[in-house]
């Protein structure tokens, strides 16, 4: 048993020697949080009393759904053999939409702890992830946790793990981080195995940026791993991609609360402030050097984000439009990642097209926009970037189906595909087959991991996975597989834009650029999802779905023959008056297309596909 | 009577009207409505504001003709100290209810008692409503003895099993004997029916139609049936007990009795009403469309005068209890401002076939015609001649008109 580090080394004065620089890779719900909560404990940083559930994951919407979006690092010490040694946690994202960040981590780290639920096995993320700690040349330590669960198995998955990298069964730790059983004799691991960080203390100062969090009061809060040379308070510091200049206000450790120190030196981890208010000036990835003496080259791996997926979000209520600028403004000055722009749809009137690394990276971002900021929004139909090019020559990039060329003949529509890796125990190989094949999805591999578990690699196009794939997945699969994905390219494919034309006139915000064979069931869908949804009118309305001038599915509403209230005598004026001042306050939340009136749940529900849910 | 009173300002104890209210009577018709709160059984399809003899709390029904009478000799002086010229009655509404479940003598004691307060217009139409299997051919008697000049009965239906959904308890075979006795007491008769009842056929809708035309009232009312929430038929189809019915099955119901009673000579004047001709519409009823006075009597009755709605507290024993202390029954009111008073003119002018002059509409209304005449919702000639007034498609969708034409 090791005891809490009585002397810990002080930053920027710790000798590489005595630094572990390391990440966990886990899946969600798998208990990294609550692994790293006890390592907090145990190593003393944190108090027993001020011990909160996941300290480390800080916004409410990752603590309500288990998940990590945002990593952090934090200083803790620990001896070994009378040895006091300064542990870097370097905590990473868990999901496939924040690869790069989650790559930008790993290369912080000399080593990993792989962490696996003993209930539940290894998952298509980890594996991912575990590819990519592998790529980066990580000491792996694989561990099991949740050893207290009455459905652990821990063997079984122990087996699992060494065939996957190697090694015994016997290799593999046993914790539980919600008893504490194990972590201690982990961090000892930790020192023992894990490689100390090698660096020129002379040379000039580079630190790679491996996280930049924006924060209300202190401005943008840059984390580092410095790799040569040392950073030291009120230096001017350079960014090696822009070449901008601060000058550094604060250096220091998170312990976790932030600790400023004299500087940094080689293989430490730690963060920095310049007063900068928009974490675009501090990119995940960039070189950090000193504007007095910089180094030539940059660190290598620095790539700007590229948004893969791109929804149009629009205020229920107009008025909010400015609102809704305002807080995409402001959450842009900590997610480098998004990027929006003004649009306007006849449907939907003011709103932004943006841009996101994934789904779910839309999803936070929605639901911040709904709790952070209280604004209602639509979403349109994620969409993917496609290449167009016209029999005239012209090529376009196209992220909404709205700029989709019209009136001219289409030569040629690429669009990207996705490496997807799903992960499901062995009886559902045939649904899920099934599934990707409906998705134009190309088999390019199938693995058994352990006895009953089965990796299934396909080659997918991303705007198949988008639209609803991974639901369809958990569904089918009863919430047991497991999904990731990578870019692979692109590739040229028979695609086509449906339209939706409500009594001739067509809603923009319900067109779709499917595959020729899916057009059919696309505007069968759609149609039929919005007549149970649009309210019958003074008149006949026609919902058709259209392939250019070519109409390939119609339903149809029909009139309304009665709206009147048959007695309006003296007691029932006041309830009347009244009654249609509400109808007339609710036709102002309709949104008119044409002639016809749609309520703007209609909207929702059509774009979130409600109509169907609810029915079974 | 329906439902829940509405949400207004309190009404002050002592009646008093604001100055507005006044301005412009003269020009106003005025008349008196009287409920009487009382039903032998309540019907599982009605929310009206009416009380089975269980349901009194310890008012009496003996005692209500009093009660009304002590309203109606406030009404003149209240009338009078708001400022407002008196003006002869020029129709009086026995309402309920069941106004018949009171002695003949009840009524003609409260219409006496209009008659004292505000004095009866030289041609007063004076009606009352009737169960038929609640009055005889010498209660009818004295009621035209005592000045009344016209009878409406809930006949709802001639098929039982329509009947026996609506729960009215009466005989059909009764109403052609009632109205032969109304007859030949010198009254005028109306008629009510009510469609589209769960199970009801447009087959069962028609024999009802045809029997009321055989029986050749003056006056027909055909209501579509309203399922109103928190009442004993809105329950048994929300358990699944009796069937939904369709807007459609109602529209086309309407449209039926449109073609029928047209073709037996009565004329729509209002959405739900026909009438032989101009002399037969309810001019009581007439009024709460044109915008005119009336002053409501009784437990949970509204009234108008001048733009000022008010209403009275809905139970019988409260209303005993705020007349026996010589108050203000009303429970609450409003004073509608210039907006409302239009939106109001507007949605009741437009129900009836007097319409609306087109050039009395705001301008964003006025724009709305020509899509109303190309809709068929409003009568082209009529529309040419710069009165709006709705067609048969137009009545089933007049609310939605309305809309269209208060869309400021």
């Amino acid at each position: 048993m090791s005891p809490r580090a009585v002397h810990p080394p002080t930053p920027a004065a710790t000798d590489p020697a005595r630094i572990r620089n390391f990440c966990i890779i886990a899946h969600i719900d798998h208990g990294k949080s609550t692994l790293a909560d006890r390592m907090l404990q145990i190593t003393g940083v944190v108090s027993d009393r001020d011990m909160r559930a996941q300290y480390l994951d800080r916004m409410d919407i990752e603590r309500e759904r288990g998940i990590t979006i945002k990593s952090q690092a934090v200083r803790m010490p620990w001896e070994v053999d009378g040895d006091a040694y300064a542990l870097n946690m370097i905590d990473t994202p868990g999901h496939v939409d924040f690869t790069y960040e989650v790559s930008r981590s790993l290369a912080a780290c000399e080593g990993a702890i792989l962490l696996v639920d003993a209930a539940q096995g290894i998952e298509a993320q980890t594996l991912a992830n575990l590819y990519l700690a592998l790529e980066n040349d990580l000491t792996i330590i694989p561990v099991l946790n949740k050893i207290d669960l009455p459905a652990a198995e821990p063997d079984k998955y122990a087996r699992e793990l060494a065939d996957l990298i190697g090694g015994s069964p016997d290799d593999v730790l046993r914790v539980s981080g919600k008893t504490g059983e194990g972590v201690e004799e982990l961090l000892d691991r930790v020192v023992e195995l894990m490689p100390a960080p090698v660096g020129d203390a002379d040379a000039p100062a580079r630190a790679m940026i491996f996280d930049s969090v924006y924060d209300a009061y202190r401005g943008v809060v840059t984390y580092i791993r410095m790799i040569d040379g040392r950073l030291s308070p009120r230096e001017r510091i350079q960014m090696m991609s822009t070449k901008a200049t601060h000058e550094l206000l604060e250096i220091g450790v998170s312990a976790p609360e932030p600790k400023p120190s004299k500087g940094l030196g080689v293989g430490e981890v730690g963060y920095l402030i310049t007063g900068v208010k928009d974490v675009r000036q501090s990119r995940v990835g960039d070189t950090v050097t000193t504007a007095a003496k910089a180094a030539s080259d940059p660190l290598p791996g620095y790539t700007d984000p590229k948004p893969m997926v791109f929804s149009g979000l629009y205020p229920l209520d107009g008025s909010d439009y400015p609102e809704l600028r305002e807080a995409l403004d402001k959450l842009k000055l900590s997610d480098a990642a998004l990027v929006y722009e003004p649009e306007t749809s006849v449907a939907l009137g003011f709103g932004f097209r943006c841009g996101f690394l994934g789904l779910l990276h839309l999803e936070i971002i929605s639901e911040r926009l709904r709790r952070e900021f209280g604004l209602d929004l639509i979403a349109t139909a994620p969409s993917v970037v496609y290449e167009v090019t016209t029999e005239d020559g012209r090529n376009m990039e196209v992220t909404n189906p709205s700029e989709f060329p019209t009136g001219v003949k289409v030569a040629e529509v690429r669009e990207p595909v996705v490496r997807a890796a799903i992960l499901a125990p062995k009886d559902y190989v045939g649904t899920i087959m099934e599934l990707c094949q409906s998705r134009r999805g190309n088999l390019l591999g199938m693995e058994y991991l352990g006895e009953d578990r089965v990796e299934l690699r396909y080659s997918m196009p991303l705007g198949e996975i988008v639209f609803d794939f991974f639901d369809q997945l958990k569904s089918k699969t009863a919430g047991y597989a497991s999904l990731d994905y990578e870019p692979m390219g692109d590739q040229a494919a028979d695609l086509v834009k449906v339209d939706i034309l409500l009594q001739g006139d067509q809603v923009d915000a319900f067109s779709a650029i499917v595959h020729r064979d899916k057009a059919y069931a696309y505007g069968t869908l759609m149609t039929g999802r919005l007549r149970e949804l649009i309210p019958r009118q003074q008149f006949e309305v026609p919902i058709q779905a259209a392939i250019g001038a070519r109409i390939i599915a119609r339903e149809n509403i029909r009139a309304i023959r009665k709206d009147v209230l048959a007695k309006c005598y003296g007691g029932d004026i006041s309830r009347k008056r009244k009654l249609l001042e509400k109808q007339k306050e609710g036709k102002k939340r309709m949104k008119m297309v044409g002639r016809v009136e749609v309520p703007q749940e209609a909207f929702i529900a059509a774009l979130s596909g409600e109509t169907e849910s609810s029915k079974k | 009577m329906a439902g829940a009173l509405p949400v207004g300002e309190p009404a002050p104890e002592d009646g008093l009207l604001p100055d507005s209210a006044a301005a412009g009577a003269t020009a106003r018709a005025f008349g008196v409505y009287v409920h009487v709160p009382f039903c032998r059984v309540r019907c599982g399809y009605c929310d009206f504001n009416t009380y089975t003899a269980d349901e009194l709390r310890g008012a009496r029904r003996t005692d209500y003709a009093g009660q009304a009478i002590e309203e109606l000799e406030a009404s003149a002086r209240v009338l009078d100290a708001s400022g407002v010229p008196a003006r002869p009655a020029a129709t009086v509404f026995f309402g309920g209810g069941t106004p018949t479940m009171l002695p003949a003598d009840d009524l003609v004691a409260m219409l006496d008692a209009v008659r004292r307060a505000h004095g009866l217009a030289p041609d007063a139409e004076i009606t009352t409503e009737a169960n038929p299997d609640s009055v005889d051919a010498a209660y009818l008697e004295r009621l035209r003895e005592g000045g009344f000049t016209r009878v409406s009965f809930g006949m709802q239906s001639v098929v039982p099993h329509v009947l026996a959904t609506l729960e009215r308890t009466h005989d059909p075979a009764n109403v052609p004997r009632v109205v032969r006795w109304a007859r030949e007491a010198g009254l005028d008769v109306s008629l009510d029916l009510i469609y589209g009842t769960p199970g009801e056929s447009l087959g069962d809708w028609e024999r009802s139609l045809d029997a009321v035309i055989a029986e050749s009232p003056d006056h027909v009312s055909a209501y579509a049936l309203i399922v109103e929430a928190g009442t004993k038929l809105a329950r048994q189809i929300r358990r699944g007990e009796v069937g939904e019915v369709s807007d459609d099955t109602q529209a086309d119901m309407y449209e039926l009795a449109e073609e029928r009673l047209s073709a037996a000579g009565y004329a729509w004047y209002e959405v739900s009403n026909w009438a032989t001709d101009a002399a037969h519409r309810s001019r009581h009823n007439l009024g709460y469309w044109r915008g005119d006075d009336w002053w409501g009597v009784g437990p949970g009755a509204h009234s108008h005068v001048g733009g000022v709605r008010w209403w009275n507290v809905k139970h019988p024993a409260a209303y005993a209890e705020r007349i026996s202390r010589r108050v203000s029954p009303a429970a609450g009111r409003e004073v509608l401002d210039d907006n409302a008073r239009e939106t109001e003119r507007v949605l009741l002018r437009s129900r009836i076939a007097e319409g609306i002059r087109v050039d009395s509409l705001a301008a964003a209304g006025r724009e709305e015609v020509a899509g109303l005449i190309a809709d068929e919702l409003v009568d082209a000639r009529a529309a040419l001649a710069g009165e709006l007034v709705l067609t048969v498609r137009g009545r089933l969708l007049a609310d939605a008109v309305v809309r269209r034409i208060t869309d400021a």
